[in-house]
């Protein structure tokens, strides 16, 4: 690990010495493992590592970056200088520089990140995980006919980030998760879903019988869908499709889009944007997940952020060069692989939940629609316009009825999160992104 | 063009004797095929955004990914050091998907190149950065020149230089200089301080920075985003429901890349998953339609001269006259369904397993005026512009979306009306295809596609086209 960090180091110490004002430098490596079986045989295997470097350097007002998978003296020697090059010929920005040295600084508790025992696991233990999941999956019904696999993944990787105004970090993280992909077959219909476990120690994943019981499930509830007649009616996103909905309302938060404004929420700080259903947090502390980390992209300590409580937009999501563009401290959002300028990223961007259950929550619909599958679907972050193919159950007398696919489901974001009537308990964090189940008041269902 | 002027025998000193030592690793357990794929990837980007030139990057990759074969099975493992004992340490990971004695390695290789689509002059890294940052500049003020409404605008242009070479057991050695430069547009456009719309252009292809100086020139991809925002405007809801449909010519033959391309690839119908599977010979779509996947068209986006397994692209027929004839075949699928590779086995990068994929995907021209095409719709919508799509190839469901559309009303466009995404079935949605124009046109060059969390750059081309059923995905009833 410190191995990275003196890379780090030594890129932005050489940037000083050919004349930068200022240099931020990130470092990275990665091991990453997959076993994949289909029709009980294995498929694939792959087993590799990478390493890489990046430098951004600040020349005055002007910025550059470069990044190399070639560590030695001479590669980083050619990546500093290549960034100096390229930030010769950049515009002057007053708002280009680093954090303030007072913005620096990093989470020192341990924000279980790393299991060791990820990098120990066998190979074979591994694949019969795999075999285990399509299994069950293949077993659970004769329908389930055919399947496009079941897969096993670890990934290990370590983080490093210097600056030069003092700051110095990193960290490991690890990751492994399960997946199954049955497919369905019905009176010549054939339909395929999924269903994974992810997560960053493997005591927390779901079992391979678990994974592949839901996956098999949902491909056999999708089973001899009907198209419905255009209408419009309550909807309800599960958590699969919801997160998809909350990663459109990241986009309308983040300072970038904000500062340009390209996007609907640009300008409503204080306003109430949505119903008392909608807060939103944004939360890169909370140990174990996804979003989680010690510090951001560009040093500053990761935090915990109101976005929207009870409808009201409370803040934006900032990196340090979008919160001086509006006047504003950076939220720790700062983003970016191992070059170039930060955007803003997500650390765990939810919902949160409510206290009914979704059974609840559909046992209130009459007549709706429950969306299990966005396909293309697409927000107009500038205007708020959305519109997205589906597939799902149609809601009868409160309960789900039949399946429906070859449908769009369309709105206004604006109006949406006004519509937002209530969110249910089902939370969980499979992502940075997260969400659970919610019903809008009424969208457009586009069909016959 | 033998190894010895290849850019890894130049700089890495990789000889014909290291690659069949390589290759005897990746099959010392008894795989069947192995390859290598060496991979050096330089790039550069510049953005400019609010009239400053914000952003200025490059970087550079290189790697060795080691492959191999036995049945069904594949080994894969990479390494980013091209020391002999990093790539040997990789081939002997590979290797470990067969569990038998060693395969022999065919000695002697034989250069599987036959053609030279995109030709260079000039090599984007020699050339002065400053030209680069005349583009983005340029672009940012055309598009604000277009109209005083536009009052956001973000270009960038990128250009990269990919040297390939590949190896395998079965002795054939490749190796490619494969450049791409793109640039692409973005404006905010609004109107006595009301809500912004937004407008996109981009384009390029497998070309270098002349082409943006003398063929498409920064100007007209400016003009083009600025244009879009400021339909926008005017624009009305969409409808919902089924619609007559009219596509445009050019960027719409996304419908084709969702609705048959990826369809019939051939790793999911000799998995018989495809809503495809088992359909060559039959009546997909009607007898005006004929569809072609092309990797051998001059400087587009998707062509290559060699696919990234090492084959030679070509051109690939998918359906002709409405009747389905074949499937893209990479080798894997190939060799175990008794066919042979069509050329499109394409990957990301050194770091991932090939997969049957498509290049450029058009279809032929017919014979209808395309101002008759539209002037023969009561009620309709006539799409000139998508952002994307998405199959399920199983169901055969997919979804694409407009971002540029006009109402139709007795015969001619009348409003301009919101995006919307439209919805369709594969193997069902071209058979209501009843014209088809004479105006064939590829797209600008800015098509990426996605499968299984790889993206490779890709092409599409339509005429304008008539389909008499679809799902829109608007508001208005």
């Amino acid at each position: 690990m410190s191995e990275l960090v003196e890379l780090a180091q030594s890129a932005v110490d050489r940037a000083l010495a050919l004349g930068a004002s200022d240099a931020e430098a990130g470092a990275a490596e990665g091991e990453e493992f997959s076993a994949s079986v289909r029709m009980r045989e294995v498929e694939n295997l792959k087993q590799a590592g990478s390493r890489g470097v990046g430098i951004r350097v600040v020349v005055g007002q002007r910025s550059g970056s470069s990044r190399t998978s070639d560590l030695t003296p001479a590669g980083i020697e050619a990546m500093v200088r290549s960034a100096l090059e390229l930030a010769a010929i950049t515009t002057e920005d007053p708002h280009a520089g680093l954090p303030a040295p007072e913005e620096l600084g990093q989470i020192t508790t341990d924000q279980r990140l790393y299991d060791p025992s990820i990098a120990n696991m066998e190979t074979d233990w591994k694949i019969a995980q795999a075999m285990r999941a399509e299994e069950t999956a293949l077993s659970a019904d004769p329908r389930i006919q055919n399947s496009e696999g079941a897969g096993f993944e670890t990934h290990i990787g370590t983080r490093a980030f210097v600056n030069s105004r003092g700051f110095s970090g990193s960290y490991r993280t690890s990751t492994c998760g399960l997946s199954a992909v049955p497919v369905a077959v019905e009176n010549g219909s054939m339909e395929r879903d999924y269903w994974y476990t992810s997560a960053r120690e493997a005591a927390r994943l779901e079992s391979p019988e678990e994974v592949g019981r839901r996956a098999a499930e949902r491909a056999l509830r999708r089973l001899g869908a009907r198209k419905v007649s255009t209408q419009k009616v309550p909807v309800i996103f599960e958590p699969r499709t919801a997160r998809n909905l909350l990663g459109d309302l990241f986009d309308a938060v983040n300072g970038g889009a904000i500062y340009r404004h390209a996007s609907f929420l640009a300008g409503k700080l204080g306003e109430k944007i949505g119903s008392d259903a909608l807060t939103i947090i944004d939360d890169a502390t909370l140990p174990g997940l996804f979003g989680t980390s010690p510090f951001d992209d560009e040093g500053v300590p990761s935090r915990r952020t109101v976005v929207i409580e009870h409808g009201v937009l409370k803040s934006y999501l900032l990196n340090t060069y979008t919160a001086r563009k509006l006047g504003l401290k950076t939220t720790g959002n700062a983003s970016r692989g191992l070059a170039g300028n930060a955007s803003v990223g997500p650390g765990n961007f939810y919902l949160e939940a409510g206290t009914v259950s979704e059974q609840q929550l559909i046992a209130g619909v009459r007549q709706g629609l429950y969306i299990t599958e966005l396909i293309g679907a697409s927000a107009n972050t500038v205007t708020g316009d959305y519109s997205s193919g589906a597939a799902g159950l149609w809601i009868e007398n409160g309960e789900l009825a039949y399946p429906v696919s070859g449908i769009t489901v369309a709105g206004n974001l604006v109006q949406m999160l006004m519509d937002l009537e209530q969110t249910a308990s089902n939370l969980e964090f499979r992502a940075s992104i997260a969400s659970p189940s919610f019903l809008i008041r009424e969208m457009t269902v586009s069909g016959q | 063009m033998g190894l010895s002027q290849s850019f890894f025998a130049v700089k890495f000193g990789i000889t014909e004797r290291d690659l069949e030592s390589y290759l005897s690793e990746a099959l010392s357990a008894g795989g069947e095929y192995a390859d290598l794929y060496f991979e050096y990837l330089a790039n550069t980007s510049i953005g400019i955004d609010e009239g400053i030139v914000k952003s200025a990057s490059e970087g550079v990759t290189l790697g060795v990914g080691v492959r191999v074969l036995i049945g069904e099975r594949t080994g894969y493992a990479y390494s980013d050091d091209l020391s002999p004992e990093k790539i040997r340490k990789a081939a002997h990971v590979a290797a470990r998907i067969a569990r038998g004695p060693a395969s022999i390695v065919k000695t002697g290789f034989e250069d599987a190149r036959i053609h030279n689509l995109y030709p260079m002059i000039t090599v984007p890294h020699d050339t002065a950065l400053a030209d680069r940052v005349d583009l983005v500049k340029r672009a940012d003020a055309a598009a604000r020149a277009y109209d005083p409404r536009v009052f956001q605008v973000q270009a960038s242009y990128g250009d990269s230089i990919r040297e390939i070479l590949v190896a395998t057991s079965d002795g054939r050695l490749t190796h490619d200089r494969q450049p791409m430069a793109r640039m692409s547009v973005a404006a905010l456009a609004r109107e006595n301080n009301g809500p912004p719309q937004h407008g996109y252009s981009g384009g390029g292809g497998r070309v270098t920075l002349d082409f943006f100086l003398n063929e498409k020139t920064p100007e007209y991809f400016a003009r083009e985003a600025a244009r879009q925002a400021i339909v926008q405007l005017g624009a009305v809801d969409a409808p919902a429901g089924e619609s007559v449909v009219v596509l445009g010519p050019g960027w719409p033959g996304i419908l084709l890349h969702e609705a048959v391309g990826h369809g019939l690839e051939a790793d999911f119908n000799r998995k018989g998953v495809s809503a495809f599977t088992g359909r060559i010979g039959q009546q997909v779509a009607s007898p005006l339609c004929t569809v072609i996947d092309d990797g051998t068209i001059s400087s587009r986006r998707g062509s290559l001269n060699v696919d990234d397994e090492g084959t030679p692209t070509r051109q690939n027929i998918l359906i002709e006259n409405g009747v389905l004839r074949g499937y893209l075949q990479d080798t894997l699928s190939a060799r175990l369904m008794k066919s042979a590779s069509t050329g499109s086995g394409r990957r990301e990068s050194y770091q991932s397993i090939p997969m049957p994929r498509m290049t450029n995907t058009y279809m032929l021209a017919g014979d209808s005026d395309p101002e008759e095409i539209i002037r023969s719709v009561p009620k309709g919508i006539y799409c000139a512009t998508f952002s994307g799509g998405q199959v399920d190839i199983t169901s055969g469901n997919f979804v694409f979306q407009a971002t540029e559309s006009y109402l139709i009303e007795n015969g001619r466009l009348t409003r301009p009306v919101k995006g919307a995404s439209l919805i369709g079935n594969g193997p069902e949605a071209l058979k209501y295809v009843s014209m088809v124009g004479k105006d064939l046109k590829l797209d600008e060059g800015i098509g990426v596609c996605g499968k299984e969390g790889q993206s490779v750059p890709v092409g599409v081309g339509i005429p304008t086209i008539k389909i008499d059923k679809m799902t829109v995905g608007g508001t208005a009833q």
